[in-house]
């Protein structure tokens, strides 16, 4: 396995180039102008020159290359230079976003913590509702628990999310005026009232988010059960005289795992990618409206870099659910 | 939790033989489709979520023969009206019939939603068996779902649209074209997950004792995909078709806000619950409509998945 | 001076009572929300309004405009006239004089050179200005004493209040971005997210695309203001997030560019937290004739160039019946309510400026049919009308936007009652307002036979405005399909009365001029059908005093009196 892992890892050196080439091919080819949002009052010739002095003069391969030095060696070496007060990268042009004109990655860094504690934790939220209510649904299927789970998880995913967070606004913050409908990402929690603040905040987003994740997960899960309780393994199991416990969450668990880690492994990416329209409807402001509002300015520094780090997460995660099959189940080899 | 519930033990009950030998062995009944057909029936969920679904497919289709009101008319003076005998389901901000939107909605948003669906999970489900049961294309296919996984989408689609959208017009005609780019563009963007599941519960299956038995007499492999190993992952791929259905009558609706999809005045299920949310204070039906019936065609699938997977399921058949 | 400032500040903070709006700081804090969330603080590294509009509780312009459109001193004493010889009688110079003892908000003296610094950052010739157009003409701007500045205009210029005028073209202090000029201008983050200036406001806090937290300026130069001491700028969202956060939940006390329905709007404001307040500027939205053809049949480079006339719109008599088609009073009722009004004028403001055309206000669908017979479309079997075997079909498009899309809808179905029929389109905001030359989406490019969106212009003078529809100004291939005359109109008449204009000083005499050429380009010929007069609408909350709505200047142009009602 560990030869596995390492070979994986070097040959994801070579798919991240080729994904960050075909990123930055589509991006190009794709229509649209970073001065497009600016008032029409701004005559054509001072576009031209706003172009030019973003570097869009330049042929393309030329702002590839130079992108890529910056991704792989400048900030980098910014990132050391910062953590150990060194001077390796002075001089050297970082990677800044046509909108702010700032470097990237201090936006980055500035916007993770609230997509972090936000999507992240509506993202184990409902992780950890979906698998129990996998379970039970699975095991005692067609029972009132599993018609109203299955109910409930069809309408969570089937009711998108711009509709359900304007419906929490407007029962929780317009009618009963118990949670804010504006997230307040200058909150600093350092005492037990903020904390408060930042908990009733972060409950409608939070509950939106878990709720179509819970749904999505908990119908992988029930599936995947139901398909192991009916294996022969389970039936010799019980007729050895295992425990129903063991028999169901030792043998049918485990091997029902598979395809809800490959579930959760393609959203943690995701997590990092922050949540586009649940983060705008509440104003979290998180990496999600940081991606959709650099695509709607055509911020292609900032798009193309945080797709990239997207790229490279799932790159990660996706291998981090092939180790975990491995282990899960025994009998996979891939050599 | 201990006590051994009734249900699961009965569905792994007697009659189980070993998955491929149970298809050839028993006594021949009229023939596979109907034993499926048969099985299908006896699940109540599936029967109600069939009778649901061609309900809804039935009103899309001859409801407008019925109901002969013009989606697109517009009656200003008939602006944000209530359920009344003329307009039963209210009408819009211009004045346009709601009931008759939601039919003529309903014909795209289905036709996308199933057609989409279909087509992603027909990519994910090749990828997917394909890269889990040969070992040489694994690598390969595996970083193409990585790849497009990491795509950004909203580009993406810019770019398809942009190359696309005239030659598939002049090819198709403009409505038909229309249809074609949108359900490729969905299909195209969707397979990945369906893909990675697949082939997980592939690798799984692959080392199987009935598998390896199989491939031991000389199976060929085509023969081993389609008669051992399909039938084996049907379960996450009904599962993804039922979530596939609703993220893409969705989808469908965020691309024509950007200007990507059907003409701004054609209604469609995703559009008309989007254009309702501005209104829900104040009209609160208006949402209700699009969202329960985007709700009943995904609930429908959903059990018509279930009792399809139980019916595809040799070891419950045979019951 | 400075310590008695900061005396004075720290007095009113402690002191907290007293008239609500007397002491600086004593109203604690307001929240804005703009539902476009601002990028940078540097007005001149970024265009956008949302940048500008908030920039401006920060820095200041010499001069900007009132309510009312009038032009009123900022950090200048008085406003350079004629009459008072700040202009020269040439009209080629404007002598600035600054008011004196005025401070940065770190306490050091603005001076001259700071004006002239500003301009120097902004004309750079790699500094990718956004506000470049403010600089137009100028030859040089000079300090003539410490407080003095000469802006010389190499041509006569009637209206010089272009340069250091508006929330456009505020001044930077030189200390803070002398080594910010040209390519190194994006790299004084600092610089940008956080500038010095003059205004009743300072930056604590900056985090871009998301939220600003002010504190009132220690230094400004009235010390009673402002009366709040703190400030939070919250950016993102939509429209009708912000209203509501405003109008029904009341965690906002200002919340900017409400373009909602107004039935929406209505419903919002019946929660009695709040009010919307509307006031009209110059923006106008209107149709737009593509005069050459559009066809996907000629080859590329050739469609919507002026090689090919437009087969149908060439003709005046079908472009004037499809305006007389439009109830412009309905459209208003149904997108904008209190915030529109009916106009056929693409000039409807400043009323000196704006034409006494009404023609087109009254709907008239019989006479609409009528021109179209005359003009020899009669109508066809399934009622839409053709001429030489060709269908009078017609292709419109416009952004993605809820209240554009519901004008396509009814402006297709007025159509089709005369006999058009129409294809709609709805393109992304970002595509259709682009400039990218291989996009066939872009408004300039125009590859549809209408097209609808909101123009206006800046200050109160439409010269520059009305001379982007000269013949020269039309986007082509040759030019990567750049240019502002997007209807490919052409008229050398109208040309020459351009020219004309820019030679014009005498304020009635333009004011004719205007209003010619606004006609040419409506009644006359109706190339543009301007359909609504588009009003600003913003919400502050009831305890919120001292909002006036400007539509002439920033939005926050008065943010230094604003108050807490008590």
């Amino acid at each position: 396995m560990l030869t596995f892992t390492l070979r994986r890892l070097l040959l994801s050196i070579p798919t991240l180039l080729a994904i960050s080439l075909v990123i930055f091919l589509i991006l190009e080819l794709a229509p649209g102008d970073p001065v497009a949002s600016m008032p029409l009052t701004i005559p054509p010739e001072v576009r031209e020159k706003i172009r030019e002095s973003l570097g869009l003069g330049a042929p393309f391969h030329v702002r590839y290359l130079l992108w890529l030095k910056a991704f792989f060696v400048t900030e980098p070496l910014h990132a050391l230079d910062a953590l150990l007060g060194t001077d390796f990268a002075a001089g050297s042009q970082r990677i800044l976003s046509f909108q702010s004109r700032s470097p990237v990655f201090d936006i980055i860094a500035e916007r993770l913590p609230q997509t972090l504690t936000v999507v992240g934790m509506a993202y184990l939220i409902g992780v950890l509702i979906a698998v129990p209510i996998g379970i039970i649904s699975a095991y005692r299927q067609y029972s009132w628990f599993d018609q109203i789970g299955t109910l409930i998880a069809m309408l969570g995913y089937s009711v998108p999310t711009f509709f359900t967070g304007v419906l929490l606004i407007v029962v929780f913050s317009v009618h009963l005026g118990w949670f804010p409908s504006i997230y307040d990402t200058t909150l600093v929690v350092d005492s037990w009232d903020s904390f408060l603040l930042q908990v009733r905040q972060m409950t409608l987003p939070v509950a939106v988010l878990a709720l179509y994740n819970a749904a999505q997960i908990s119908r992988f899960m029930r599936a995947s059960m139901l398909d192991n309780l009916h294996q022969d393994y389970v039936r010799t199991a019980r007729a050895k005289g295992m425990g129903e416990r063991v028999v169901v969450f030792v043998h049918v668990l485990r091997n029902s795992m598979i395809p809800v880690v490959t579930v959760v492994a393609l959203g943690v990416p995701g997590v990092f990618g922050g949540a586009i329209i649940t983060e705008q409807v509440f104003k979290v402001n998180g990496l999600g409206q940081l991606l959709i509002t650099a695509i709607y300015g055509n911020d292609v520094p900032m798009v193309q870099t945080l797709t990239f780090i997207f790229a490279i997460l799932i790159v990660l995660f996706n291998l981090v659910a092939d180790v975990l099959y491995g282990l899960l189940d025994p009998r996979i080899r891939y050599d | 939790m201990t006590d051994a519930p009734a249900r699961p033990a009965e569905a792994a009950g007697p009659g189980g033989a070993s998955p491929p030998a149970a298809g050839q062995t028993r006594k021949p009944p009229a023939s596979p489709a109907a034993a499926v057909w048969r099985q299908f029936r006896s699940h109540t969920g599936a029967v109600v979520g069939l009778t649901v679904f061609a309900g809804l497919v039935v009103a899309i289709l001859f409801g407008p023969l019925v109901w002969t009101v013009d989606p697109q008319l517009i009656d200003i003076r008939a602006r944000n009206l209530g359920p009344t005998w003329a307009h039963p389901f209210g009408t819009d901000q211009l004045g346009r019939d709601l009931l008759a939107r939601v039919l003529a909605g309903g014909r795209v948003s289905l036709a996308v939603g199933v057609t989409a669906m279909l087509l992603s999970l027909t990519v994910g489900t090749f990828v997917g068996v394909v890269a889990g049961y040969f070992h040489r294309l694994d690598g390969p296919l595996m970083r193409l779902t990585d790849l497009f996984l990491a795509l950004p989408v909203l580009p993406l689609l810019l770019v398809l649209v942009m190359f696309f959208r005239e030659p598939l017009a002049g090819a198709f005609g403009p409505e038909m074209g229309t249809f074609v780019l949108i359900v490729s563009a969905i299909g195209l963007t969707s397979w990945m997950q369906t893909a990675r599941i697949v082939r997980g519960d592939v690798l799984v299956l692959k080392e199987r004792e009935f598998v390896l038995a199989s491939r031991s007499i000389g199976t060929p492999s085509r023969r081993m995909i389609t008669r051992h190993v399909l039938p084996n992952v049907m379960s996450p791929i009904m599962v993804s078709a039922t979530l596939g259905i609703a993220s893409a009558i969705i989808t469908e609706s965020a691309l024509s806000f950007l200007g990507l999809g059907f003409p701004p005045d054609f209604p469609t299920w995703g559009r008309l619950l989007f254009d309702a949310i501005d209104y829900i204070r104040d009209y609160p039906e208006r949402v209700m409509w699009p969202g329960l019936a985007i709700s009943l065609v995904v609930l429908s699938v959903n059990y018509m998945g279930d009792g399809l997977r139980d019916a595809l399921d040799p070891r419950i058949r045979g019951r | 001076m400075r310590l008695k400032l900061i005396l004075l500040a720290t007095a009113a903070a402690l002191a907290g009572a007293g008239p609500a709006h007397a002491e600086r700081g004593a109203d604690g804090h307001v929240n804005v929300i703009y539902w476009q969330a601002p990028s940078i603080l540097n007005p001149f590294l970024s265009g956008g309004t949302k940048d500008i509009e908030s920039a401006s509780l920060v820095i200041e312009p010499l001069a900007g405009y009132d309510e009312k459109g009038v032009l009123f001193p900022r950090l200048a004493e008085s406003i350079p006239t004629v009459e008072n010889g700040g202009v020269s009688a040439d009209l080629t110079t404007i002598t600035w004089k600054l008011k004196p003892g005025l401070l940065w908000s770190d306490g050091t003296p603005v001076t001259s050179a700071d004006v002239v610094f500003s301009w120097e950052y902004c004309t750079h010739p790699e500094g990718g200005c956004a506000q470049l157009g403010a600089f137009e003409g100028v030859k040089t701007v000079e300090a003539v004493d410490d407080l003095t500045v000469k802006v010389t205009f190499d041509a006569q210029k009637p209206v010089p209040y272009g340069p250091f005028v508006g929330g456009q073209s505020p001044i930077i202090q030189k200390a803070q971005f002398a080594d910010c000029l040209g390519t190194k201008a994006p790299e004084c983050t600092a610089a940008n997210f956080g500038p010095i200036g003059t205004g009743p406001f300072k930056v604590v806090d900056f985090k871009t695309n998301d939220v600003i937290q002010l504190e009132a300026n220690p230094h400004y130069r009235d010390p009673a203001k402002p009366a709040f001491a703190t400030m939070t700028f919250k950016g993102g969202g939509d429209a009708a997030a912000a209203g509501r956060a405003v109008l029904e939940t009341g965690e906002f006390d200002y919340a900017w560019n409400l373009q909602l329905a107004p039935d929406v709007l209505k419903g919002m404001a019946a929660a009695g937290k709040g009010e919307a307040m509307s006031a009209f500027g110059t923006l106008v939205e209107r149709i737009e004739m593509n005069l050459t053809d559009p066809s996907p049949s000629l080859p590329e480079g050739e469609r919507s160039t002026a090689k090919h006339p437009h087969p149908i719109l060439s003709d005046l008599k079908v472009r004037k019946a499809l305006s007389m088609a439009i109830d412009r009073a309905l459209l208003v009722e149904v997108g904008y309510g209190q915030a529109g009004r009916p106009t056929c004028n693409i000039v409807p403001a400043p009323a000196m400026f704006a034409s006494d055309n009404t023609d087109c206000l009254k709907q008239d669908i019989e006479g609409a049919k009528a021109l179209l017979t005359e003009a020899g479309w009669v109508p066809g079997p399934d009622g839409v009308r053709v001429k030489d075997g060709m269908r009078l079909k017609l292709l419109y498009q416009t952004s993605v936007n809820a209240v554009r899309q519901d004008f396509q809808a009814l402006i297709k179905q007025w159509w089709s009652e005369i006999g058009v029929e129409t294809e709609l389109k709805s393109i992304d905001a970002s595509v259709y307002f682009g400039a990218d030359p291989g996009s066939p989406d872009t408004f300039q490019r125009f590859y549809a036979d209408v097209e609808m969106y909101a123009n206006n212009f800046n200050g109160t003078d439409p010269q520059a405005y009305l001379a982007s529809y000269t013949c020269e100004k039309a986007p082509k291939p040759e030019t990567q399909w750049q240019g502002e005359n997007i209807n490919r109109y052409c008229d050398p008449a109208y040309d020459a009365l351009v020219a004309e204009l820019g030679k014009t000083a005498d304020l009635t005499k333009r004011t004719e001029i205007a209003k010619k050429l606004n006609e040419m380009l409506t009644k006359e010929t109706y190339t543009i059908v301007p359909l609504v007069d588009r009003g600003r609408v913003s919400a502050r909350s009831n305890s919120l005093g001292g909002v006036v709505l400007n539509t002439w200047d920033t939005e926050l142009w008065n943010a230094a009196d604003w108050y807490r009602i008590k």
